[in-house]
């Protein structure tokens, strides 16, 4: 067997050892506030700013943008961000705030957005000075993105924006936006071009952000209005009628099937609350043995066993894929398991977490406003929060039809 | 932690391998083939028969299939484990009539026996001769030490049940109990003294049969109290690899079906525009790829460890290999029944040959609950 086959290549192995070396001496120590489940969840200043101050370390050392161009800011390497981001999960790090710059922004900018502008803007966006947010969905363009009705019009040399943008996560915190509009408002895919936008300077001048209050009670998402919002030209991505295109950029890489990988950390456990890991089936387990239902130990449960082992059995079924989407001739179909990614993983955070509460019976009624609640009842979060993800970045019934039709090849449903 | 190759170990080798068996059952084993070979009798009482083409497995033979997986030492190829999956996946999506995965599993069998009788077998394995385990008994149960054949001074007595293949091997690996534990034996399936009864069963692309042994003379391949270990040694192999046959069936089975709801059309539009049959029929493709990528896991786990030193995680993968395939096959059947509409449920239609084989293969070694139960007591702790 081929050595490449079997090992990390040279740079890699390198680059690896490097990565450990310094998480083991740089890794942040407990943070002084309460840090929420993910980057979407994000609605304390505090936890912002020490999120970003983890971000900016880690870019510094190299960890961020490890694989994009140097002049843009990034590491110029080879497939170096696979072996970060295991790094950064392996030592259990926070997670990174600017989860839609890392995610969307990046590869979106680094492959539509004209030289000067891309490296301008990816250094501040790798290091998380800057915090991003994804204006693409309006009130009558949800699963149907393309029904654009935001409108920018030529002016001069620039452009004059219009609209209304809805659920956009962080844009209470974020200072640019890509933003998806039309210029054409007669043709529906070929009259959408795509902006980046620097909200926060224009806050009160063109931009207004609302805040919209979640199921759970947190906020996190917003409404952004525009009012004859001017942005400048070289802030235009590819050409005039070309935002279909690199939305799919956006798009392919928001599900995980995009050309670059994300860089993202994680695995953090937070000591000074009593918030159980929500994403972990064994956390799931030592839920189940200290939990009672009619007066025994929910592991003795032979339903509730069964259910549990279910869960594991996808949570490694899930990460053999990963390793198996890497060996072509494993593979019927390129796009066969990274288009699967969102999917999975998000409908497997819901059921675990739906696991959760049956397994703490009447116990599962408590929040995280009552002492007595297991795991600081973070599962019950946890459980009312997956719906955030199988709804946003195209529903799940959306990614089962991109699947059919595309992977399998069945009919068009538009 | 053992390091395990990123590929799974499927190299170069083992690509061309799984390609020459899929030209060779697109050339000799279309659906329509073999459903003339195997189906010609609808009855629901017609006379057991064991109907494969003996010329065919000739042609598998001298392609090296039965050897693949024999280790170099007794005379076969010493291919990993992940190549018989490969062979697997294709004869699962051939829907196959062959001994082939019971001589495979007998091979794993003997593979873990460690003597010079079971390398003598192996030999003559990796020459074609086809097996079949005789291991179960008349409770169907799946455990190791669970037998209903004695050995006495070198003489099995006693019965098997739901052994594979059984008329189409012409050699058995056989537990016995005696007094000294389980231990494995070989015999010739023509040998005196034994009768092999063949079971009325669903799945058309097999045979299965309960066997009686009277006072036949034996070859002992594992000792007395060595065998239930090396039955043990064997189950994550033999899991995985009736694991890939589900997966190739499935697919079979899947893109079948996907074909079809593309071309039928009701309602002035190909049924697969509608979310309710498309949607499902992505499920399938989902549970399809879960299984796929715990067999070939298991069965790289089991070829980067001869040692057993990570053994508990191959034991894991495997149990999950299969219990995913199990209800995998399950639902892949349901769906392309259902979504053939009237057709699909006659006997013409070829979707039964597979349908058929998937019900079979989900119980064969244990089905997806016993599984999961297994791997709740090593996952979660044994309930009080
Ligand atoms: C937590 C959260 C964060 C978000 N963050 C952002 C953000 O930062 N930026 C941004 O631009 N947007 C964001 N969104 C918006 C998200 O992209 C949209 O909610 C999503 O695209 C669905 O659009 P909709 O809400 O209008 O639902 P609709 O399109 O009205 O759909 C409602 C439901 O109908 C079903 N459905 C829809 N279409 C189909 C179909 N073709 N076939 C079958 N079933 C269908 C699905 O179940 C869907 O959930 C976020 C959403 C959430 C929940």
């Amino acid at each position: 067997m081929a050595d490449a086959d079997r090992k990390d290549t040279q740079e890699q192995a390198e680059f690896r050892a490097y990565c450990r070396d310094w998480l083991d001496s740089n890794k942040p120590g407990q943070p002084p506030v309460r840090i929420p489940l993910g980057a979407l969840e994000l609605s304390d200043p505090a936890a912002l700013q020490w999120l970003q101050v983890w971000q900016k370390s880690a870019f510094d050392a190299g960890l961020v943008g490890c694989d994009y161009p140097v002049e843009a800011g990034g590491g110029g390497r080879n497939n170096c961000q696979t072996i970060a981001n295991q790094e950064m999960q392996r030592a259990k790090t926070p997670f990174f705030p600017n989860i839609i710059g890392l995610g969307m922004a990046a590869p979106t900018v680094l492959f539509h957005a004209q030289e000067d502008t891309k490296n301008a803007l990816l250094p501040r966006l790798f290091s998380g000075e800057d915090i991003w947010c994804q204006g693409f969905s309006e009130p009558g363009a949800g699963s149907d993105l393309a029904n654009q009705q935001t409108f920018a019009e030529k002016r001069g040399d620039s452009w004059v924006i219009n609209g209304h943008k809805v659920w956009t996560s962080l844009a209470h915190f974020a200072n640019w936006m890509i933003l998806l509009c039309r210029t054409d408002k007669t043709d529906k895919y070929n009259g959408l071009s795509y902006f980046v936008v620097p909200i926060q300077t224009a806050i009160g001048k063109g931009v207004t952000v609302r805040p919209l209050i979640k199921l759970t009670g947190e906020t996190g998402f917003n409404e952004v209005i525009f009012e004859d919002l001017v942005v400048e030209d070289k802030y235009r991505l590819d050409a005039v009628g070309a935002g279909w295109k690199v939305a799919m950029t956006t798009l392919s890489h928001e599900r995980g099937a995009g050309q670059l990988v994300t860089p993202s950390a994680g695995g953090m456990t937070q000591e000074n609350t009593k918030g159980a890991n929500t994403s972990s089936p064994s956390a799931l387990i030592e839920l189940a043995k200290t939990s009672y239902r009619n007066g025994k130990t929910a592991a003795d449960d032979p339903l509730l066993r069964d259910e549990i082992i279910k869960i594991m059995i996808r949570q490694e079924a899930f990460r053999q894929n990963q390793r198996r989407a890497l060996v072509p001739a494993l593979i019927d179909h390129p796009m066969r398991i990274p288009l699967q990614n969102k999917l999975i993983g998000t409908e497997f955070n819901q059921d675990l977490a739906e696991i959760a509460y049956d397994i703490q019976g009447a116990a599962s009624s408590l929040y995280l406003n009552d002492d007595n609640a297991l795991g600081g009842g973070e599962w019950q979060l946890a459980y009312m929060n997956s719906f955030g993800v199988t709804i946003a970045a195209g529903a799940n019934e959306v990614q089962r039809n991109i699947l059919g039709e595309r992977v399998l090849g069945m009919p068009k449903s538009k | 932690m053992i390091e395990q190759p990123k590929n799974f170990g499927f190299g170069e080798d083992e690509t061309m391998l799984r390609d020459s068996a899929k030209k060779f059952f697109s050339d000799h084993c279309s659906a329509d083939k073999i459903h003339r070979q195997v189906a010609g009798n609808p009855d629901i009482h017609r006379n057991i028969e064991c109907i494969w083409d003996k010329g065919l497995w000739q042609q598998i033979t001298e392609l090296g299939w039965t050897a693949a997986c024999v280790p170099e030492a007794a005379g076969g190829i010493g291919m990993p484990l992940v190549a018989a999956l490969a062979l697997a996946e294709e004869a699962g999506r051939a829907a196959f009539p062959s001994p082939l995965i019971s001589t495979f599993n007998t091979t794993f069998v003997l593979r873990e026996c460690y003597s010079a009788a079971a390398n003598d077998v192996l030999a003559e394995i990796a020459g074609g001769k086809p097996m079949s385990l005789a291991i179960t008994n008349q409770q169907g149960s799946w455990e190791p030490t669970d037998t209903d054949v004695n050995i006495d001074n070198g003489q099995l007595n006693g019965n098997a049940w739901f052994v594979q293949d059984a008329r189409k091997a012409e050699g058995l690996v056989v537990s016995a109990r005696s007094a000294a534990g389980v231990g494995l034996y070989y015999v010739a399936t023509d040998a005196d003294g034994v009768t092999i009864a063949a079971d009325g069963i669903i799945d058309l692309t097999r045979d299965q049969a309960h066997i009686s042994f009277a006072g036949v003379t034996a070859i002992e391949v594992a000792a007395p109290g060595t065998g239930d270990t090396a039955l043990a040694h064997a189950l994550p192999a033999i899991q995985a690899v009736i694991a890939a046959d589900m997966v190739g069936a499935g697919e079979w089975l899947l893109q079948t079906t996907v074909e079809y709801t593309n071309t039928r059309v009701q309602f002035d539009r190909p049924l697969g525009f509608f979310q309710a049959v498309k949607h499902p029929l992505v499920n399938v493709m989902l549970d399809i790829d879960r299984a796929k990528s715990l067999a070939y896991s298991a069965a790289c786990a089991i070829d980067s460890d001869p040692e057993r030193q990570e053994w508990a995680n191959t034991v894991k993968l495997a149990h999950m290999a299969k219990a995913n395939a199990s209800d995998m096959a399950v639902f892949a059947s349901s769906r392309a029944v259902q979504f053939h509409g009237g057709i699909g449920f006659t006997w013409e239609c070829y979707v039964h040959l597979f349908f058929k084989r998937q019900m079979h293969n989900q119980m064969l070694f244990g089905d997806a609950k016993y599984h999961r139960a297994i791997l709740a007591d090593m996952l979660i702790g044994q309930a009080a």
